[in-house]
């Protein structure tokens, strides 16, 4: 049992909660972390990219020990058909820099040395312990948490809610709605192991060098959704996301659409005699500006995964969730420096300080970006992947037919498909959300 | 494809694993039901670990013991209360080595 009373507690050995206990405990608070996973890292999955930038506000010299795979110099962005693909890719040696901007990571070392960084700050952290329930005082502020373990209520002055995407206590305390279907994808991920040689030279990459690779088309199979690839130091993680209303409705299996993918001729060589050695599967909040809950109340803030902070578009949630973490913990540092209660009124310093941020403009820049890819997945991810690669091929094929009629028949093929006003609003749409 | 194949190909993925298996304590349950949902059927297919199977008389039962604790059944079939879904203990469930 334990009898201390808490500054803060924190539910989650994530991102965004290893954020918030170190920025809290290495500024005096006395912080308790929970976390449900044997370690922390156990049950989290991500791709990984990590941004730099967003560690480095927390932990300047993170480079000197943190577990960092590979620093990212070129990325391919990939439109696939059943048999092609159609990139683009950036390449640049300026990313060989003192202090790179991207890293791949691997989540389950990565955790396990950010939650040491936690403990160093002087946090109490307590793993294999699920948080049941959170308590509150007679006025509804919330006060405390229940746990799994024996013994009674734990409690603190604030609760800092970091518990990922499915987060049940926020929910199940009426603090936040359930993710709709469409605004969570449902991603499934291998990692494949092979001699960092083999990794170098099938991506003509030198030391810790890496390159990834997003894609999108009909590997998907009209649902809206990518894969990716992405290289580490001794192995390549690889995986396919849609969102969970895209596979209710056209019930394909995960496993299925992962495995096309490593089976496309465009990706089998690059992962060709490696060993798997782990699948894995973990939501993502997709649902943007639009989905973004309730941020703060009386006793407790959200963060995170657990606030839908996650730019789809851009593939980033990890930095979005370190900066929602650190900047919750910095409001309550300011908030308790005041001597004032962490009532609702007083937390909302939590939100202005994040509307501020580029966790809330950018996701507010997407913000009809989720519902027209959702509407018009079938355009987006089946028809106009089948047509670049059609307009590509027709392109670079010789066989004696006049360049004039290649054009005509590649116009042709997107009109026929989409239609003239179909192409326009298409772009136009696309356009306007993108804005 | 049949489903003993997608089987045989979901259990050769999760072989790869690490879980620790609470026993006898389910972390997910199936509501007794006449006709699942199309929501609960779904999850026959789209479950990423197939927890989910239908059985001779057309219902939907659950395994959960491969699961990776993902949520997509909750996101589908929890407000509808077709199923009850909880964490698994402290330390049970899945416990990825890399993630
Ligand atoms: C396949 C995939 C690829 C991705 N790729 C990228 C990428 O390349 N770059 C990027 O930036 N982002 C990526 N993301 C997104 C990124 O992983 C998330 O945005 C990020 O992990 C969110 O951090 P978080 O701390 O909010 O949540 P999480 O990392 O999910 O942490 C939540 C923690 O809370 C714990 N917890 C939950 N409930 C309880 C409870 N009741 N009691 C105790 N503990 C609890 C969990 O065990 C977990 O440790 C990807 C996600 C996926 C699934
Ligand atoms: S949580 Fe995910 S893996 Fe577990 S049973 Fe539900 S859908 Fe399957």
């Amino acid at each position: 049992m334990i009898e201390q009373e808490f500054d803060a507690i924190v539910v989650g050995a994530g991102m965004s909660g290893n954020a918030a206990a170190y920025t809290m405990a290495s500024q005096g608070l006395t912080v308790l972390q929970l976390e449900r996973g044997e370690y922390p890292g156990s049950k989290n999955v991500q791709g990984a990219i990590m941004y730099a930038d967003m560690l480095e506000q927390i932990i300047p010299d993170f480079r000197d020990d943190a577990p960092l795979e590979r620093h990212l110099v070129e990325q391919r962005f990939w439109v696939m058909d059943d048999t092609s693909h159609t990139g683009m890719q950036y390449r640049s040696d300026d990313f060989n820099e003192a202090k790179p901007n991207r890293y791949t990571i691997i989540r389950a070392q990565f955790d396990k040395w950010f939650s040491r960084k936690v403990r160093q700050a002087g946090a109490t952290v307590l793993c294999e312990t699920t948080v049941t329930e959170l308590v509150r005082s007679a006025s509804g502020k919330v006060i405390g948490v229940r746990t799994d373990r024996a013994g009674g209520p734990i409690y603190a002055d604030v609760v800092v809610l970091a518990e990922g995407v499915n987060g049940l206590l926020g929910t199940r305390a009426g603090l936040r709605k359930m993710p709709k279907p469409e605004s969570v994808a449902l991603a499934v991920k291998e990692m494949h192991f092979l001699p960092d040689e083999v990794i170098e030279q099938r991506f003509g990459l030198q030391g810790d060098e890496g390159c990834v690779i997003e894609a999108a088309g009909t590997i998907s199979r009209s649902m809206a959704g990518l894969a990716f690839l992405y290289t580490n130091k001794e192995s390549i993680s690889l995986g396919i996301g849609c969102l969970v209303s895209d596979f209710a409705q056209t019930m394909e299996s995960p496993y299925v659409l992962l495995d096309n993918f490593k089976n496309h001729p465009s990706i089998r060589p690059l992962i060709a005699g490696s060993e798997v050695k782990e699948y894995s599967a973990h939501l993502i909040p997709e649902g943007g500006y639009k989905a973004i809950p309730q941020l703060f109340g009386d006793g407790w803030v959200a963060v995170g995964d657990a606030a839908q902070l996650n730019n789809a578009i851009h593939r980033e949630g990890s930095n979005l969730a370190m900066t929602s973490g650190r900047i919750a913990g910095e409001a309550i540092i300011e908030i308790k420096g005041r001597n004032q209660p962490m009532i609702r009124r007083n937390l909302a310093l939590y939100k202005t300080m994040l509307d501020k941020s580029f966790v809330v403009k950018d996701l507010m820049k997407y913000k009809d970006m989720p519902a027209l890819i959702h509407t018009n997945s079938l355009n987006f991810f089946m028809t106009y992947p089948q047509l670049m690669s059609q307009a590509a091929q027709n392109f670079m094929r010789v066989d004696g037919t006049p360049k004039i009629e290649k054009e005509k028949a590649t116009t042709a093929a997107f009109i026929r498909a989409r239609s003239r006003w179909g192409l326009i609003s298409d772009v136009v749409r696309l356009a306007l959300a993108w804005r | 494809m049949t489903m003993a194949v997608t089987k045989l190909r979901v259990e050769e993925k999760l072989y790869q694993n690490r879980y620790l298996v609470d026993p006898g304590r389910p972390h997910i349950k199936v509501r007794p039901h006449e006709r699942p949902s199309a929501n609960l059927l779904a999850l026959t297919h789209i479950c990423p670990a197939k927890c989910y199977e239908l059985n001779d008389k057309g219902q939907v039962e659950t395994t959960s013991d491969g699961c990776m604790e993902c949520g997509t059944c909750r996101v589908l079939c929890e407000a509808s209360g077709e199923i009850v879904w909880n964490y698994p203990r402290g330390g049970f469930g899945v416990l990825f080595k890399f993630g």
